[in-house]
């Protein structure tokens, strides 16, 4: 199945985004990224299959995606109001 | 070489290549255009796959509405003041190592599954297929998924206030 | 008269409408518009209500109080009703259904648990009781509780506490018992904290709460074993035969009891627990909460029975609690708290007499006691009311002419206590006497000495606030009538209770052993020795005894003994160091064993893992960490803060466990 080694290849850059940059947005869109790989597997596998269970957890996927972008957004511009930044390594308030 | 082979490969190189761009620019503006490319181009495969419904609502919902979304915070967030700084993190050869080393343990379970003989699609229209299977086999999550968006409203709401 | 039994489940759903009704609209502006004022701000107990920003008729707050006592006033008629028509057990669902549960023994037995009631004598005494005085206490709390804030919650939380409590003791086997249990300890913990804003408070419930659970802990664990037992819970469906794991059941059972009832070496909780308001200490000692141990014991009789060791434990705790209680109530200088620790005391006697196998002399005090407690908390609550939150002895005194009501009841209710004869105090200590005698002549002499303290702490508590003339310097006055009134209705209790001895155990189907006369004038004898020597000390109206010195031994006792600083050093010096140490060695020894177990990916996780967070972790953190490094040292680094280190961990373990797949299948 070609569409899951194109799933995988989009996984990765995907993931490599998430892990190297330090722009929250670009992470963001990374997420989205991956995402977007896995509904890519999802479809294939559901096409192997004969039928739409895939297709419709792909549906759902993108309902959370939609809910994910949003409050991440959200965060991001609350964020930034507080810190004047958008660099994931200078914020590290998470700790503890 | 078929039609469609052409197309699943133009396609996949739009996926990747976007996606690729999408990681590396150092503009927050050029990725949000790369990641629209990328996000074309899986809608695209979506279509040879036969998932028409997932086509259009990819186009709608991914590139009209969460890109669109991404687009303006970047401008209200002035993203664009940041291009000059260091880009990727000061370790990047760990998460490229961590990267790499889930790519090969994936690639290699992948080359390793044995899939069950392929199925035929129904002969009915893709719509109506995703319709009967989402709104009777997966009602409930449909519902759920219903409140998990009204919840993410409240809360996105809530967060952008000017007082939070 | 069947219509009541046919409705039985109704009896605990009246208070919990009330306490719904409270928590969810509680807050609407009508019902309570002071809530954003809360608690008495300067410091002291009670409002005292001369604040003016507190207008205690705005809006509906005035219907609160009436309409949840309504609801107890209903529950109990219900109750009347129910227990005059008969006995039932009333199974209305199936709350638990067959869970498989690995006994002790190997076998397999399921938990099937119905959300039942059962209506016995047993249970039957303790509905009555608990919504009767509940009843009483709800009505008091309306005139008590006018000016404080949050009246929405304290009400609703009342209703809760009587709620939890018809669980408890209607509960028609263990598993909905524990139900009842736990949640008398939630709303005693939510009614102790009620003036949150106090952090004595605080701390009193979150100790009451703590302390419970330990034995709560016990009574799980003796539910477990009753289970592997007798493969049942149900009550009724149980039948006693000896077993070698029996006593460890009852033993288990006895230290939920311990816990509850404010046993040794459980008890500090209750007299810190009068940091809640009066009427929420006179529920909790009189009717509810402190009688649940009781009741789980008298409820347990037939397992106590075949495991007469474990009586014998419970017997000499209650001997010991009973005598150390009273010498402590004896030196404290708060009001409430010589009536905390009498209960402790008193609860000590029941102990006592549930050790000897006099059970139904144990719940036979456990009502005069409700009576007489309830109605010396209530006038208590209404000297500390009528003195704008003073509760210190030492600044009482001459009350009598100022308070007739209060003094009248109040007397009486210490009187009954003390055991003097005729009173109802008298008769279920003499019952309890007997039995003691019957059993042990050192358990009998630990009663006859808790008797003789008793009878003097109550002497000076009542010569110290009435006697003599009045120390502080306050205006004083008689409370309003919706607070004696309850205390004139209890003083019925007080007087008569204690004749119906014979009738009770008859009820209850027990054999009492026949009075004997020499113990009957040895109980009132030891009652007047100690009734006339608190005169002595105290009838000079000076306010001051050798109880009430700075001596050592004195002081000892007024702090409860040492247990709570024994707690402070072992408990929580201990869990706060150690327990991190053992953390941190389960964390090196467990967690890292599991990682090391999942195999070469695992133990490259970790390498790579502890090598990545290195980078992470910042100098501040170097320098804040050194202190707490011991006892954190692998799971700190995973806590960088760093969202990034955290999407590493993610995706280290996406591929380890894609990594265990591939292995495993290979």
């Amino acid at each position: 199945m070609h569409y899951v080694a194109v799933s995988l290849v989009l996984l990765l850059i995907g993931t490599a985004g998430l892990l190297l940059r330090r722009n929250i947005v670009i992470i963001l869109m990374s997420i989205e990224l991956i995402l977007n790989a896995v509904n890519l597997n999802l479809v294939a596998f559901a096409r192997h299959h004969g039928n739409a269970a895939g297709q419709v957890f792909a549906l759902f996927v993108i309902a959370v995606a939609v809910a994910e972008a949003a409050v991440g957004l959200g965060i991001l511009l609350a964020l930034y109001r507080n810190r004047e930044t958008v660099q994931v390594d200078e914020i590290d308030l998470l700790k503890w | 070489m078929t039609l469609d082979t052409l197309f699943f490969y133009a396609f996949t190189t739009l996926t990747l290549g976007g996606a690729a761009l999408a990681v590396t620019r150092p503009s927050a503006v050029h990725a949000a255009i790369a990641l629209m490319v990328s996000l074309l181009g899986v809608a695209g495969l979506y279509l040879q796959l036969t998932a028409e419904f997932l086509f259009v609502a990819q186009i709608i919902l991914y590139i009209g509405g969460i890109l669109l979304l991404f687009l303006f915070v970047i401008m209200l967030v002035n993203l664009d003041a940041g291009r000059g700084l260091r880009q990727f993190h000061r370790r990047w050869t760990v998460g490229a190592a961590v990267t790499a080393v889930a790519g090969v343990v994936l690639a290699v379970l992948g080359s390793r599954v044995q899939l069950p003989p392929a199925q035929r699609m129904p002969e009915t229209g893709n719509v109506e297929l995703v319709a009967d299977t989402l709104l009777q086999d997966y009602l409930v999550p449909f519902e759920v998924v219903s409140l998990l968006l009204l919840v993410a409203v409240v809360g996105s709401v809530l967060l952008g206030r000017k007082r939070a | 008269m069947s219509m009541f039994l046919d409705t039985l489940w109704l009896i605990p759903v009246f208070p919990l409408l009330g306490a719904a009704l409270m928590m969810l609209l509680g807050r609407h502006q009508y019902l309570d518009p002071q809530e954003a004022v809360g608690p008495a701000a300067h410091g002291h107990h009670h409002d005292g209500g001369h604040d003016q920003d507190l207008r205690p008729r705005q809006g509906l707050r005035w219907l609160i109080g009436p309409l949840c006592s309504g609801f107890v006033l209903l529950s109990f008629l219900w109750s009347l009703g129910a227990v005059l028509a008969g006995r039932r057990e009333q199974v209305l669902f199936t709350w638990v259904a067959g869970l498989p549960f690995p006994a002790f023994d190997g076998r397999t037995v399921t938990l099937t648990a119905d959300w039942g009631y059962l209506l016995d004598p047993v249970s039957a005494v303790m509905i009555l009781m608990v919504t009767g005085i509940g009843f009483l206490i709800h009505v008091y709390s309306i005139a008590y509780m006018a000016h404080d804030g949050g009246l929405y919650r304290y009400f609703g939380c009342l209703n809760l506490f009587v709620f939890f409590m018809l669980v408890l003791v209607l509960a028609n086997n263990y598993l909905l018992l524990f139900v009842g249990w736990e949640g008398v300890g939630l709303a005693s913990y939510l009614l102790i904290g009620f003036y949150f804003k106090r952090k004595t408070a605080t701390d009193a419930a979150m100790k009451a709460f703590l302390m419970n659970r330990v034995g709560d802990a016990g009574y799980l664990l003796g539910l477990l074993f009753l289970l592997s037992i007798f493969g049942t819970l149900r009550f009724t469906a149980m039948e006693a035969a000896a077993h070698p794991l029996l006593p460890w059941a009852t033993g288990l059972l006895l230290m939920g009891a311990v816990g509850k009832s404010a046993q040794i070496p459980l008890f500090p909780w209750l007299p810190d627990a009068m940091e809640g308001p009066t009427p929420v200490s006179a529920l909790m000692h009189a009717a509810t909460m402190v009688t649940a141990g009781v009741y789980l014991i008298v409820r347990a009789e037939p397992l106590f029975r075949l495991t007469p060791e474990v009586g014998g434990v419970a017997a000499g705790l209650g001997a010991a609690t009973a005598v150390a209680a009273a010498l402590m109530a004896l030196t404290q200088h708060d009001i409430k708290k010589v009536l905390a620790y009498s209960t402790v005391s008193q609860l000590g006697l029941m102990f006592l007499a549930l050790g000897v196998g006099a059970y139904w002399a144990a719940l036979f005090h456990v009502v005069t006691h409700a009576f007489f407690k309830a109605q010396l908390f209530l006038g208590a609550g209404s000297v500390i009311h009528a003195l704008d939150g003073e509760q210190d002895l030492r600044r009482m005194g001459g009350l009598r002419r100022r308070m007739p009501q209060t003094y009248r009841t109040m007397v009486l209710g210490a009187l009954a206590l003390a055991g003097a004869p005729g009173l109802a105090g008298f008769f279920s200590k003499d019952s309890i006497l007997t039995a003691a005698w019957a059993a042990s002549p050192a358990l009998f002499a630990a009663g006859l000495l808790t008797a003789l303290l008793t009878a003097f702490y109550m002497g000076r508590l009542c010569l110290l606030v009435f006697g003599g003339e009045y120390r502080g310097g306050r205006h004083v006055h008689e409370s309003p009538k919706r607070m004696t009134v309850p205390l004139w209705v209890l003083s019925v209790g007080s007087l008569g209770a204690g004749w119906l001895a014979g009738p009770f155990a008859a009820w209850l189907g027990a054999s009492p052993e026949a009075h004997s006369w020499s113990i009957l004038a040895a109980s009132a004898l030891v009652a007047m020795v100690g009734l006339g020597g608190a005169y002595r000390v105290y009838g000079g109206g000076a306010g001051e005894g050798w109880a009430d010195g700075g001596g050592g031994m004195v002081r000892w006792l007024r702090g409860g003994g040492g247990v709570d600083g024994l707690y402070a050093r072992v408990v929580v010096r201990g869990l706060a160091r150690g327990g991190g140490e053992w953390l941190a060695a389960w964390d090196r020894g467990v967690i890292d064993g599991g990682v090391d177990g999942a195999g070469w990916l695992g133990r490259r996780l970790g390498a790579i893992s502890k090598w990545n967070d290195t980078w992470v972790v910042d100098g501040l953190v170097r320098l804040t960490a050194f202190s707490v490094k011991a006892s954190s040292f692998p799971v700190r680094y995973a806590q960088s803060g760093m969202a990034q280190s955290y999407g590493v961990v993610i995706v280290l373990s996406l591929a380890a466990m894609a990594g265990w797949y591939l292995w495993r299948s290979a």
